[in-house]
């Protein structure tokens, strides 16, 4: 390994290991507000939701809003079976299997 | 009556759907971190000293654009910032744990181990082993995210296009699984939807700015729904 992605892994962590325990090592003089932690719990779904939408209307950096847009089309799939059966690994297996059928399938076809 | 093995044991098996998402992910990692021009050796070491999928993914990106080193580490910081949001979360459940219990947790805490562990800490069961459970997660996400992204590594090593299969899918559909169990009530369905409409108008922001931009989008317009239908609620019941 050079210098240069020593400097670059040890920052990373360093911010990252920072981010994940700055609140944890004060946790004994912090109180929160009930505003605060009842604001808390919109958080993660807010957080993921910016991360998916652009991997799948995006997945190349373009916008794709087509029905050849495999990613898209696995992202429905997906949000379809987990809203039907509630089960996170029928999500992520029906969304994985989709993706690669689906460009199977537009392989053959195109 | 649980004990600390039982919840621990809990913790990995709960993880487990989670494990096959991140398979995938780790995987193309490893293969784009190799196509990237970062060594081998550098790619595990982000793995095991990181510990943290999108923003290792989107490093290697900005290694393979000749970024400099201090704008990677920005990105990875701004990447992060939603984590403490997590431990904020967390926070009233592990305040009374010592530091040597703090310090692992925090460096293991992904949106993976979050989504799971936070559903356990809610249960109102009165275990005081909970934070078993989060250990058992953490460990079973390490060690497999170890595992694939060193897979990935060798695999980009030996198959030059790896990189252009298509398993980066594996994120979106990973995290659509971990949203939808939020989706319980209309506040949270406008908080989703917001941040989401937020994150395609805020692409044009540079260092992925539009993900912690959105988040607030989201958190604000969920807050403001949950009160209107707070006041609307009493009106009609009054």
């Amino acid at each position: 390994m050079s210098a240069n992605e020593w400097i670059l892994i040890l920052g990373m962590m360093a911010v990252t290991f920072g981010i994940r325990y700055v609140l944890f090592a004060l946790a004994d003089r912090i109180r929160m507000p009930q505003w605060m932690a009842s604001s808390l719990q919109y958080i993660p779904p807010a957080v993921l939701t910016a991360i998916i939408l652009p991997a799948v209307l995006l997945p190349k950096g373009e916008w794709e809003l087509s029905f050849t847009n495999a990613y898209l089309i696995a992202a429905l799939a997906a949000t379809g079976i987990g809203v039907l059966t509630r089960n996170l690994l029928a999500t992520i297996a029906v969304g994985l299997a989709v993706f690669f059928g689906w460009r199977a399938l537009l392989g053959t076809l195109l | 009556m649980s004990t600390p093995k039982h919840e621990f044991i809990s913790g990995a098996r709960d993880t487990f759907p989670l494990l096959l998402g991140a398979f995938p992910f780790g995987l193309i990692y490893g293969a784009l971190a190799v196509t990237s021009g970062l060594s081998p050796a550098a790619g595990m070491a982000m793995a095991a000293m990181v510990f943290a999928g999108s923003a290792q993914f989107i490093a290697v990106g900005l290694v393979a654009a000749h970024v400099p080193t201090a704008i990677i580490i920005l990105t990875t910081f701004i990447v992060n910032l939603r984590h403490m949001l997590y431990s904020a979360t967390l926070l009233p459940y592990l305040q009374r744990l010592p530091q040597r219990w703090r310090i692992p947790l925090a460096f293991w805490l992904t949106d993976e181990t979050f989504a799971v562990t936070v559903r356990r800490f809610q249960r109102e069961d009165g275990s005081p082993f909970k934070h078993w459970y989060q250990l058992g997660s953490s460990i079973a996400m390490y060690l497999n995210w170890q595992f694939w992204c060193g897979l990935g590594l060798v695999m980009g090593d030996r198959i030059p296009d790896a990189s252009s299969w298509g398993l980066d899918v594996a994120m979106p559909v990973t995290f659509i699984g971990m949203v939808i169990p939020f989706v319980r009530n209309v506040p949270m369905a406008v908080c989703v939807l917001a941040a989401g409409a937020s994150s395609l108008v805020t692409l044009g922001l540079p260092y992925k700015l539009g993900i912690i931009v959105s988040a607030f989008v989201g958190i604000f317009s969920g807050i403001i729904t949950a009160r209107i239908a707070e006041k609307t609620g009493r009106r009609a019941a009054a």
